[in-house]
């Protein structure tokens, strides 16, 4: 019978069939952080349970950590608790751990392909929504509760019920300063942030193939901001070229088996979907979101919807509007911005750096921003050193900070005062996302940059001089 | 976590008639510090029904003394994004029992099933009438019937079925948890984990 990318690797990860209930899928590589797993190991102590796999389970603190003088003791007391929880309850059962001043650690998403972790074919779990990154490598990864964490540390099984299946393809040429983010950003503005629930998406067409494994990533990030369990594309040369040789991908032998099962990893010609939705890829530009969630989003020459042409309440549409301090019909283009924030598990890879650097050489900060540029792990760090992007930001007036999740949940100090605006790369604009009161635009790394050199809302095919260079760029 | 066994409750409800609430709202991220199950119904909500002097914000539903009870009524597509299942504890903790809306994010509706918390999907039209029975009656109960799977509105005797698979209603009945289950068949695990292809 055909088969689905999706279908192959959930039926081959597939313990037992339980009659008018879940499947018991086993899981390959489980992340954990500092946040949401405390209380799954207590529920262990409290049984007396062993963890069954303890060298598939991969720890490393993000959420809390702060981002600047990573050498000294944490200040806040429950953070420094929590990190303290994450490294002895890793020790305790024989889990790896990278913690704060580890040459490994960064955001969990970030360090997991960044070593190998994360493999085509796998699933792949951690206690945070945004593991639908992995999904880029062909891998279903999705996020879990913390009562599920404590199922796959003590079994290595979660207990699921198939998802639905939905395909979405993107083809066409992407216009000028269009990048990953804005595609994942358009595709949610159209489906709404619950248009995907109950769906594991497989994106397909010629925008994604061409797209690199990092572009992927922000891509199958955003897919729980749709409603989808998670997002994959199916692997191919780019994403064999990216596993190959890093620290924990496979050697040897081991390396021509995983071959072998990774060229299998596509969906059938003649396979059914759910559903199936085409979008043309040339019909996108620079994205921005305007509301409280993360399908409140528009091309950033368009004006702010009535309220008559979204879908959903007419009261909760007035409350989003008013939460943000706009109006129906506003341009968002000149709209006041005190904050920018490039960084997260979205957007905090190198090529993220590379494109804000683009714009912003040459240019300077403007006065009235505060920017906060915040690496997705040490590697990216080192990049933008050797890569000479830290010369060009510190003569644009920008400084680096360390890394971690930092603005993107505001779990540390990086918090966006009350009634302040900022443009964030992240993936979520919910009110107090980013600090209780706080006003989040979400968009790409060039238009953080078109906002952070000019100090408003930007288009930023306006300052690019030679956009089909900075395209080169991105892709 | 072993909880609460569910089986028939009858309770007035709390109305929230917002669609999209995040899991952000229900819980927000600085209250995520603690490394035990404990107090997170003191936050439930908390930048809607506190200012920020901590005084509660009079217009929001949980601070209204007219509307109490184990039910909290929610719009569409309710738990939307993070997947912290702290949401759901802080739900549980503040005393509910069964959310019901039109529509829930699937892991907070996951969340919810793990820890004794009854999700409970309706129609638009049944929520409707729900939102519309309340608000001309604070004092309006509705029963949630987990055996018949019914949740009914009592004063006119309207009834809706919900689903749930047979395992979970299993599980709720009876305050099992998936991990139970699990350990009981750790063996099985461990042979299948012989022959992965990674």
């Amino acid at each position: 019978m055909s088969k689905t990318l999706f279908d192959k690797v959930w039926d081959t990860h597939v313990v037992r069939k339980i009659e008018g209930g879940p499947d018991v899928l086993f899981i390959d590589r489980h992340l954990i952080h500092e946040v949401t797993s405390p209380v799954a190991f207590l529920g262990l102590k409290s049984r007396g349970i062993k963890v069954l796999y303890p060298e598939r389970t991969f720890a490393t603190a993000d959420h809390n950590t702060p981002t600047i003088n990573q050498h000294l003791p944490v200040a806040d007391p429950l953070s420094a608790n929590q990190l303290k929880a994450l490294e002895s309850n890793s020790n305790e059962y024989g889990i790896s751990h990278w913690g704060l001043g580890h040459q490994k650690n960064g955001i969990v998403h970030v360090v997991g392909p960044e070593y190998g972790i994360t493999q085509p074919g796998a699933t792949i779990v951690c206690g945070d929504s945004h593991t639908s990154t992995h999904g880029a490598f062909g891998a279903i990864a999705f996020g879990i509760g913390t009562s599920e964490v404590e199922m796959v540390l003590s079994t290595q099984c979660i207990m699921q019920p198939k998802p639905k299946k939905m395909r979405i393809n993107v083809n066409g040429k992407l216009g000028a300063g269009v990048t990953p983010k804005d595609v994942a950003l358009f595709i949610i503005s159209q489906l709404t942030t619950s248009g995907a629930t109950g769906y594991f998406v497989e994106y397909a067409g010629d925008v994604f193939e061409n797209m690199t494994m990092e572009g992927r990533m922000t891509v199958c990030n955003l897919s729980i901001e749709m409603g989808a369990r998670g997002g994959m594309i199916a692997p191919d040369e780019t994403t064999i070229n990216y596993v190959k040789g890093r620290e924990f991908s496979p050697k040897g032998e081991a390396w021509d088996k995983a071959l072998a099962y990774y060229k299998t990893l596509k969906t059938d010609a003649d396979a059914v979907f759910d559903k199936e939705l085409t979008f043309d890829g040339s019909s996108i530009e620079p994205m921005i979101t305007y509301g409280t969630n993360p399908g409140m989003g528009i091309g950033i020459s368009h004006e702010i919807p009535n309220a008559d042409q979204v879908e959903g309440g007419a009261a909760t549409y007035a409350k989003s509007l008013s939460y943000m301090g706009f109006s129906e019909g506003d341009s968002m283009i000149g709209k006041q911005v005190d904050f920018v924030f490039v960084g997260s598990c979205t957007n905090g890879r190198i090529e993220d750096f590379r494109a804000f650097t683009s714009l912003v050489k040459g240019r300077h900060k403007a006065d009235n921003v505060t920017a906060w540029l915040v690496p997705g792990s040490h590697i990216v760090e080192a990049q933008i050193k050797e890569e000479g992007l830290l010369d060009i930001l510190t003569e644009a007036g920008f400084t680096l900070r360390q890394p971690g999740c930092s603005a993107c949940l505001a779990m540390n100090d990086d918090k966006v005062p009350a009634g302040k605006y900022a443009v964030s790369t992240s993936n979520r604009n919910f009110e107090g996302r980013q600090g209780p009161g706080s006003r989040t635009m979400l968009a790409s790394p060039l238009v953080a940059a078109a906002a952070a050199v000019t100090g408003v809302v930007t288009d930023p095919r306006t300052l690019i001089e030679n956009v089909e260079s900075v395209n080169e760029v991105l892709v | 976590m072993a909880y609460d066994k569910f089986n028939i409750l009858k309770s007035t409800a709390v109305p929230l008639p917002i669609e999209n609430v995040d899991t952000d709202q229900l819980i927000p991220a600085r209250f995520l510090k603690a490394t035990e199950r404990v107090g997170f119904g003191d936050n439930l909500f908390r930048d809607w029904r506190y200012n920020p002097d901590n005084t509660p914000k009079k217009d929001f539903v949980l601070n209204n003394p007219i509307y109490s009870g184990k039910i909290l009524v929610g719009g569409k597509n309710f738990g939307s994004g993070s997947s912290r299942e702290h949401a759901a504890w802080a739900v549980y903790d503040y005393g509910f029992r069964c959310v019901v809306s039109s529509f829930f994010a699937d892991i907070f509706k996951n969340n919810c099933l793990n820890i004794g918390v009854l999700p409970v999907q309706v129609s638009p039209e049944f929520s409707e009438k729900i939102f519309a029975a309340i608000q001309a009656d604070p004092n309006t109960e509705l029963e949630i019937n987990l055996p018949e799977q019914t949740i009914t509105l009592l004063a006119t005797g309207e009834k809706e079925t919900f689903e749930i698979s047979a395992y979970k209603k299993d599980n709720m009945l009876n305050g099992f948890d998936d991990i139970d289950y699990l350990q009981s068949i750790k063996p099985e695990i461990q042979e299948f984990a012989l022959h992965l292809p990674l």
